[in-house]
């Protein structure tokens, strides 16, 4: 097994490691990096739980070579709040209960975050089709997606802080 | 002040904090020093002998360290486990498997990878026998043999009711329907896989378990029953249930997976990680349902409803490994005279051994009651349909009478409470009924085929009390334990866990009411039998019923203690003073009190002489009786007479689940539930083909709703508290799933029944309803 050297830049930070040329993109976060809080559901790109976003698109971590990473800028859940202030998007999954277990939630709110950038104002039969890459077992959707129109509301500042 | 957050508060979770920023702690998430992969080799064949397992290759892999098979366990006579039904259960064969992906033998490796290379290098010798797959066939005598420690395939026959007086009624009945009704297989999914890290301290002779249970307490008597002669006794074993990625139901069974993980570490002296991939998860854990019931009504023309009769075959794979309580092998399927008064129920279930992978599990629903409450629903329906009757007026008319409560049904069943007919009318109301039922005769005059479908279920939930209710022996009481702070703060431990139920917030509610301690104040831990009091876990809907009135009842020792504190600093008599939520105060004097944070204080700084110190309290609730949760549940369909696409266009959950402690976090529950019951009535089935090939092994197979095919549900509710649970609540987490299945069939029926359609099995597909429809040439041609 051959093994590369590859640079990612993951949540602004720069980082460097030998992988193999096997290792799932998401192994690196969870296994190499330390960084658990993208999960993995399913292994076969149909869950989502492992969605981070990758050169500004939403991608399953779970289906992309560390490698193919090499040189991109990524974005996980360890990198929405802040500052320690919690983004728009973590802010609506609280308050509108957009969330049970928590296991799919990273994924969900990486897809948000995506949604979100290209559609500012998604309807909700927009926000179902964006987030229909990403299983919940738990919330039956409904609250998920008052969470992500919390946050479009939040982030065009519709809502009173 | 903070907010008290007591009963009807919506309070925001406690447990988003860490979820929401990526820092929650599930099974993967753990790493040791030193932390070795365990991988599993599983069978292509549902029944084969095992000639020989080729390890050479495997062990040749740089970083592989050992193979184990049956018999490396069987040095240690724990290669059988016993399932929670008392049967056996293999955790790796000696020489034969039972199901197709059974556990062949496990890998150990130093990382993950290496440990799947060296499952991919193990070869193995297979000698494929004769298989059987469906139930009915293997009842029928010379049938090929599953267990070859058993006399047949049959494994147990249980029955329940007066069949006497039930024949009676049917010969004599005015009306009698029946219809055959397939519950199928299906999986709980939790998005989370099962999975667990053993470390075994060889220096102590300690193990940590830490593992994804909803019942670690039950888990840890199960390790010590069956390692005991190894010298694991109960003291050196602790479980920990960490955070859980939803459970379900199929996280209550202990799976081959954690005893290899188990063994391994003890042989190694290395943690050792075990996390299924979702096939694994698919294939081989614990299903729910496959329940074939051959249900009978029989009544009156004028609707009056008489008698039932059930017959059931329940295919419970190689071996019976459903949890259920001791006493109950069909759980708690006897609640199937539903919200009806009948005079007299008879019913009967087999259990029956094939070649698919154990189980009987629930899928969000208490032991067997979904299957229960969907033949009751659907006959229902079937009757009313018999004799013309509208499906509502029918219900209406056999509804047990709201001033029957306390009410015993035919099977034995004694309801707490209820008031059924006000949750139908409830749900009437809000969806329009009277004016679907115009609008659904205008549109069959125009050829479109629309449904309305009703369901009013009760359930059974809260198990469960003592006398009747044990799992392996162990009664099904629950825990709290309470320990107030000096500065008026206080921990909470119980002896269930939550999978996404959010009791870290409403557990603390409970004492937040009870005590008038803010609801921020109170930590509530649970997971970890070193430090949380024994209970049995959270399944079957009994959080809330059996913990969450344990921890009313320790907040009450509290208060009473705290009373005597109060009397002793107020220098007044116990009996002179009252008590207002968060405060003691003397009567007719309400300047003179002593808040709940003033006594904490004082019981660690100035309790009276001759009384001991501390603020603290432990209940282990042995509820009463069972709960019974309601609702009425109605769904509007349109089906798409070209395709057979059912479209659901509304539906109406009313449900009442006696006194809601977070609102909030109940309406969650039901839209999870309503999903959770909408996913088998129209997508979700394991099925095999006649070798016992398990399809449905991935989510491209087995179908879980996304966001896109998931109902917008409406919601509504009634209160009739439950008048013996300390805080009258009834439990909420599955009635949802339990209840919303039938709805969906019967409104699908009710589309199709101008065609002379009765019955439908779910799921309920397009195909499916395209071919019924065709069969009564309904459907639309190009």
């Amino acid at each position: 097994m051959s093994t590369h050297h590859i640079q990612v830049t993951i949540n602004g930070k720069v980082h460097e490691a030998d992988v193999e040329s096997r290792l799932l993109l998401v192994h690196l976060f969870r296994e190499n990096l330390n960084m658990t809080g993208t999960h993995i559901g399913c292994d076969t790109t149909s869950c989502g739980a492992c969605t981070v976003i990758l050169d500004g698109k939403p991608v399953k971590s779970c289906t992309v070579f560390a490698v193919q990473a090499d040189g991109s800028e990524i974005r996980t859940v360890e990198g929405l709040a802040q500052d320690g202030k919690l983004s728009a998007i973590q802010e609506g999954f609280h308050e509108k209960h957009g969330l049970q277990c928590g296991f799919c939630t990273p994924g969900m709110m990486m897809t948000t975050s995506a949604l979100l950038e290209q559609n500012p104002h998604p309807t909700e039969d927009e926000i179902r089709h964006a987030i229909s890459g990403n299983l919940c077992r738990c919330t039956g959707y409904m609250n998920i997606v008052k969470a992500v129109q919390y946050a479009a509301d939040k982030m065009a500042e519709k809502v009173e802080v | 002040m903070a907010e008290i957050h007591g009963l009807g508060s919506s309070r925001k979770r406690v447990e988003d904090a860490r979820f929401i920023r990526g820092q929650g702690n599930y099974i993967d998430d753990f790493k040791l020093p030193g932390m070795l992969h365990l991988d599993i080799v599983r069978s292509p064949y549902a029944h084969a002998k095992i000639k020989k397992i080729h390890t050479e290759k495997a062990l040749a892999t740089p970083g592989v360290l050992a193979v184990i098979d049956g018999p490396t366990l069987q040095k240690y006579n724990v290669h059988n486990m016993p399932t929670l039904m008392s049967d056996t259960q293999m955790v790796l064969p000696l020489d034969t498997v039972k199901y197709q992906y059974q556990e062949v033998a496990g890998v150990l490796a130093t990382d993950r990878y290496t440990a799947a290379d060296g499952v991919a290098a193990v070869e193995v010798d297979y000698e494929p026998l004769p298989v059987v797959v469906d139930p009915f066939k293997a009842l029928l005598p010379g049938a090929q043999k599953v267990r070859d420690d058993k006399d047949s395939n049959h494994i147990w026959h249980w029955e329940w009711g007066d069949k006497e007086k039930t024949d009676k009624d049917f010969e004599n009945a005015e009306v009698t329907v029946k219809e055959n009704i397939y519950i199928p297989r299906i999986h709980v999914s939790s998005i989370e896989t099962c999975g667990c890290v053993a470390k075994w301290d060889a220096t102590n002779g300690h193990l940590t378990l830490w593992m994804t249970t909803q019942a670690p307490h039950a888990i840890r008597t199960v390790v010590a029953l069956i390692t005991g002669h190894l010298g694991l006794s109960e003291e050196k074993i602790r479980v920990i249930s960490p955070d859980i990625g939803g459970g379900f139901g199929g996280k209550v069974p202990a799976y081959p997976g954690y005893v290899i993980a188990v063994a391994a570490s003890i042989v190694t002296g290395a943690p050792v990680k075990w996390i299924e991939d979702r096939t694994d998860n698919l294939a081989a854990d614990s299903f729910g349902r496959d329940y074939h019931i051959t249900a009978e009504l029989a009544g009156k023309k004028d609707g009056t409803l008489t008698a039932l009769r059930f017959k059931t075959i329940a295919d419970h794979g190689y071996t019976d490994a459903a949890a259920n309580p001791s006493k109950f092998p069909a759980g708690l399927f006897h609640i199937c005279t539903g919200s009806y008064d009948f005079k007299n129920a008879f019913i009967e279930v087999d259990g029956v051994y094939t070649n698919k992978p154990p189980g009987g599990i629930a899928y969000r629903c208490s032991f067997r009651v979904t299957e229960a409450v969907h033949a009751i629903e659907r006959m229902a329906d079937v009757y009313a349909l018999k004799i013309g009757m509208d499906p509502a007026e029918f219900r209406m008319k056999n509804f047990i009478k709201p001033e029957a409560f306390p009410y015993t049904s035919a099977l034995g069943w004694e309801y707490d409470s209820g008031n059924y007919p006000a949750a139908l009318r409830k749900a009437m109301d809000m969806i329009g009924y009277e004016d679907l039922r115009k609008e659904q005769k205008e549109k069959l005059a125009r050829g479109e085929f629309m449904g309305i479908g009703i369901s009013s279920f009760t359930e059974i939930v809260g198990a469960g009390p003592s006398k009747h209710f044990d799992i392996l022996g162990l009664k099904m009481f629950d825990s709290c334990e309470i320990r107030v702070h000096p500065t008026g703060k206080a921990i909470a431990r119980f002896g269930t866990k939550s999978q996404g139920q959010g009791h870290e917030t409403t557990y603390a509610q409970i004492i937040a009411e009870e005590l008038g301690i803010p609801a921020d104040h109170i930590k509530v831990e649970e997971g970890d039998t070193d430090t949380a009091p024994y209970g049995l876990g959270t399944y079957a809907s009994r959080s809330t019923p059996v913990a969450g009135a344990a921890a009313a009842i320790a907040s009450r020792k509290i208060r009473e203690k705290a009373k005597k504190i109060a009397a002793h600093l107020l220098e007044a008599n116990e009996d002179d003073l009252e008590w207002e939520r968060g405060r003691f105060f003397v009567k007719g004097s309400p300047d003179q009190g002593k808040t709940i944070q003033e006594i904490a204080f004082a019981a660690y700084t100035n309790h009276p002489q001759g009384m001991e110190g501390g603020l603290e309290a432990v209940n282990y609730y042995d509820p009463p009786n069972l709960t019974y949760p309601f609702g009425s549940y109605i769904c509007v369909v349109d089906i798409d007479r070209g395709t057979g696409q059912v479209k659901i266009r509304r539906f109406v959950a009313v449900d009442d689940c006696g006194v809601r402690i977070n609102p909030m976090i109940v309406e969650g529950q039901i839209h999870g539930g309503l999903t959770m019951g909408f996913a088998p009535a129209m997508m979700e089935e394991i099925s095999y083909d006649v070798d016992g090939n398990v399809h449905g092994t991935n989510f491209m197979d087995y179908l879980l709703p996304t966001a896109v095919e998931t109902p917008k549900w409406e919601l509504g509710e009634t209160v009739t508290p439950s008048p013996h649970h300390p805080i009258g609540a009834k439990g909420v987490g599955e009635s949802a799933t339990v209840g919303a299945p039938a709805a969906i069939v019967n409104a699908v029926v009710d589309a199709l029944s101008h065609l002379g359609v009765t019955t439908i099995d779910i799921p309920m597909t397009p195909r499916k309803v395209w071919e019924l429809m065709h069969k009564h040439g309904a459907t639309l041609e190009e």
